[in-house]
């Protein structure tokens, strides 16, 4: 047995760590934020230099073929460091539902420019408040054109193309290619939570479509938010760290009351708590990167298991490192609350905490009738 | 990552399967609940008999040196044998203390005579050990106990009162840490003993505790004679004897007792509320999802440290995570299992309390477990310091000879 990462991914992990420290360290994050132009097409192409975007996948379609657990560590990285770039969408989500369902003409379109940090792509799912359910798509798909409306999408101002759900002629939703550069195609900024990955409304009027082969039913749909569900987990992990990472630093610098405010037991014991919970999250999270790296078929309870663990964990860690800064951290100047804009953004881009626990029982208790 | 065996221990994890199978009967959803009781007569010798069968087998002491009638095996093979033995009903163990922790830790400060004499028989069941260390005064601050060894000739003489001890009134032998010397700093005045508890002076009275059985006892020491020969370590060093005795607790906490998630499931999927299944409603299902992915997260994290053991890494202070999770787990999920039955919860008639009222027995023995081997409080002083470094408590009793610490105002 070996529930570690790999030696190859372990010390893959120094140099994503170092690269992502030097090319952007947090106060390079928050220039761009301050500057109101958050994407850094320069660094999506070096991250595609290093091999990081296309990680893993195939060689036939530029990537590194690494596998999937040297994929959830950079998340683990990227989580952390908060770097503006479209990594999520593009990586866990767009390039993910290609590998899974696309055919190999539309895999080798777009692929190869997303390892190379050329393109960037995005997934629309969701049509306002709700949770992933075939119900709440509307969006229809005819004579392969796609009309309706998507919001949020995450990064769909500089998206080249997304992914989108939509109800083919039986009427269940699939997945389908849409170039969001060409006619019928608008997007409309929409003021976001998260300052670096912002959202979009886009509405498609009669926009050219193809459909993904593999992905024309919702179990697909499911399949590739489970996948992408753990490696936003690990980022949730990185970020939850991050943030105890600040919170501890804060603490054992201030002083109040003649001492460090981290000598004070409220203090210690609720960032004890947000330890005790990023561990938890990140052992859940292993266990996604082995279920991910394995196509297990334990795959969809490791995932609700991952996503629901990470999603508390970053929340708590967020949101108790405002709270250890005092009034330093209620400051747009602190970075308190760049985590803690993202550790509510990622909560719910994949559905709620409410949607993932009723899936997580719903799944263990039909295994317990099988 | 890789959760296979290699040919090795699957051939290993083989015999051991084999080994149970052989003795003991597995666990089934049905058979697992159990209602934590005081450990009757018939329950120490089935406890003893299980333990001599194991180590007849080669499977008690897998890390144990062949000289003390161990298996000198792998920690990997250690970790199978806890992995395999948990999916069986085995009798409950006696033996946490003696083989788990006190043995560990005379093999690493015993004199010649005392390794000769005291391993072997404790890992054949023979000998059971308990741990004389909490006192009256002193139980999360251990370093404050007050009772006092005055050496006489060859000879110690104590005298004082130990406190919460488990097993005392079955045990043969006791890890006992005293006070040699009030007039320094308080860590630094300690002495470590291993004392037979038939020695004369020796008065151990069992204690009730809020379910009304007993498990643990207060145990009176006067003018009890230990030979200098059963004195563990160095004249003042035994505070690092009793601190290398509790970090031995950590490798052998393994799952904690239940009820747990799998438990309060089977509960809800046979349990009708409001006209459908409990484990159908969306109040219940927060709860449950909760308690899964906590069970699971300790789990996964149980694996990387068995991981970081395999190769040889020792378990840091993180390992506090599992008793710390667990322990508020059992409380809260025996706590809602009962909630669940509503105007009959509180109801402990198995013929009326499903899974015989296991959930309420937990309810009356989950707050030890918030406390025993460390309080949630201590625990998170731990994970806090020593984990991510930040400053100590200020302390009242720095820089103070032992005589001068301020003291509680209120006894008992
Ligand atoms: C079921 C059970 C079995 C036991 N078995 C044994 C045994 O076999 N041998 C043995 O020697 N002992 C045994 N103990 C004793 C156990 O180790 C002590 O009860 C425990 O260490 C707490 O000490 P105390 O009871 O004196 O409580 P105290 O130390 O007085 O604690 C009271 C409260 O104060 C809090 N507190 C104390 N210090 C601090 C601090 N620095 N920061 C924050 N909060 C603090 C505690 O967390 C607790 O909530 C057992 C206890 C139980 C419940």
């Amino acid at each position: 047995m070996n529930f570690d990462f790999s030696d190859d991914v372990t010390t893959m992990r120094g140099e994503v760590r170092r690269l992502l420290h030097d090319r952007f360290p947090r106060g390079a994050v928050r220039q761009q934020v301050d500057a109101g132009a958050p994407f850094d097409r320069d660094l999506w192409r070096e991250l595609g230099a290093m091999g990081w975007l296309g990680v893993a996948l195939p060689e036939a379609v530029g990537g590194a073929d690494l596998g999937y657990e040297a994929l959830c560590m950079i998340a683990e990285e990227i989580g952390g460091a908060l770097p503006p770039a479209p990594f999520a969408s593009s990586v866990y989500f767009a390039a993910e539902a290609l590998v899974l369902f696309g055919s190999a003409e539309q895999q080798v379109r777009w692929l190869p420019g997303i390892a190379a940090g050329e393109a960037v792509g995005t997934v629309a799912i969701a049509e306002g408040i709700g949770d992933p359910r075939p119900g709440g798509i509307a969006t229809v798909a005819a004579k392969g054109a796609l009309t309706g409306v998507k919001l949020p999408v995450v990064d769909g101002d500089i998206a080249d193309f997304a992914v989108v759900a939509a109800k083919g002629a039986g009427g269940e939703p699939g997945l389908w290619l849409v170039d969001l550069t060409a006619p019928g195609v608008t997007r409309e900024a929409i003021e976001s939570l998260d300052l670096v990955r912002r959202s979009v409304r886009l509405t498609l009027d009669g926009a050219a479509a193809e459909p993904l082969p593999g992905g024309q039913d919702w179990p697909a749909i499911e399949r590739l938010l489970d996948r992408a569900a753990i490696l936003v987990a690990f980022e949730q992990v990185g970020g939850a760290q991050a943030a105890l990472d600040m919170a501890v630093g804060y603490a054992q610098d201030r002083f109040a009351f003649g001492r460090s405010i981290g000598s004070f037991q409220a203090i210690k014991h609720k960032l004890a708590d947000v330890y005790v919970a990023t561990e938890l999250a990140r052992s859940n999270a292993y266990f996604g990167a082995w279920a991910i790296a394995n196509d297990a078929a334990d795959l969809p309870v490791a995932a609700a298991t991952a996503r629901i663990a990470a999603t508390d964990a970053f929340s708590l860690a967020a949101q108790e490192n405002i709270q250890t800064h005092g009034g330093m951290g209620f400051t747009w100047d602190s970075d308190c609350h760049l985590f803690y804009r993202r550790a509510r953004e990622l909560a719910v881009v994949a559905g709620s905490q409410r949607y993932w626990r009723r899936r997580l029982i719903d799944r263990l208790d039909a295994q317990n009738h099988g | 990552m890789d959760f296979s065996d290699t040919p090795q221990e699957a051939a290993f994890r083989a015999e051991v399967r084999a080994f149970l199978d052989a003795h003991v009967p597995a666990k089934t959803p049905g058979n697992r609940s159990y209602a934590s009781r005081a450990m009757s007569p018939a329950d120490v010798a089935a406890s003893k008999a299980w333990q001599r069968t194991k180590a007849e087998n080669g499977f008690a002491g897998i890390l144990w040196p062949k000289a003390f009638g161990g298996r000198e095996g792998t920690p990997m093979e250690h970790i199978i044998f806890q992995q395999e033995e948990e999916n069986y009903l085995v009798p409950a163990s006696v033996f946490n203390q003696g083989v788990g922790m006190a043995m560990p830790t005379v093999m690493t400060f015993g004199t010649p005579e005392q390794l000769e004499r005291y391993p072997r028989p404790a890992l054949f069941g023979d000998e059971i050990w308990c741990q004389l260390f909490s006192e009256p005064d002193a139980g999360s601050d251990l370093a404050g106990l007050r009772t006092r060894a005055v050496q006489d000739g060859d000879d110690w003489v104590v005298n004082g009162q130990k406190i919460w001890t488990s097993n005392a009134h079955f045990s043969d032998y006791a890890m006992l840490v005293t006070r040699s010397d009030p007039t320094v700093a308080k860590h630094a005045g300690l002495t470590f003993f291993i004392v037979d508890m038939k020695s004369p002076g020796i008065d151990v009275r069992p204690i009730k505790q809020i379910s009304g059985t007993s498990n643990f006892c207060e145990v009176f020491l006067s003018d009890v004679r230990i030979p200098d020969s059963q004195r563990l370590g160095a004249v003042g060093a035994g505070w690092k004897v009793a601190m290398t005795m509790l970090a031995n607790e950590r490798f052998t906490v393994g799952k904690t007792e239940g009820p747990d998630f799998e438990d309060i499931f089977l509960l809800t999927r046979g349990l009708e509320l409001d006209g459908r299944r409990a484990v159908d409603d969306p109040a219940v299902i927060e709860h449950l999802a909760d308690w899964y992915v906590q069970s699971a997260g300790l789990k996964y994290a149980r694996l990387r440290s068995q991981t970081a053991l395999s190769r040889g890494k020792t378990p840091g202070p993180e390992a506090s995570i599992g008793k710390l999770v667990s322990a508020s787990k059992l409380q809260d999920i025996a706590t809602y299992g009962i909630d669940l039955l509503g105007q009959a919860g509180a109801v402990m008639d198995p013929a009326v309390a499903p899974m015989n009222a296991w959930f309420q027995h937990a309810l009356l023995y989950a707050p030890g477990k918030r406390i025993a081997g460390g309080t949630d409080e201590i625990l998170r002083n731990i994970i806090a310091e020593r984990v991510l470094g930040l400053p100590g408590d200020i302390r009242a009793d720095k820089g103070l000879a032992f005589n001068q610490v301020p003291t509680s105002r209120r006894q008992g």
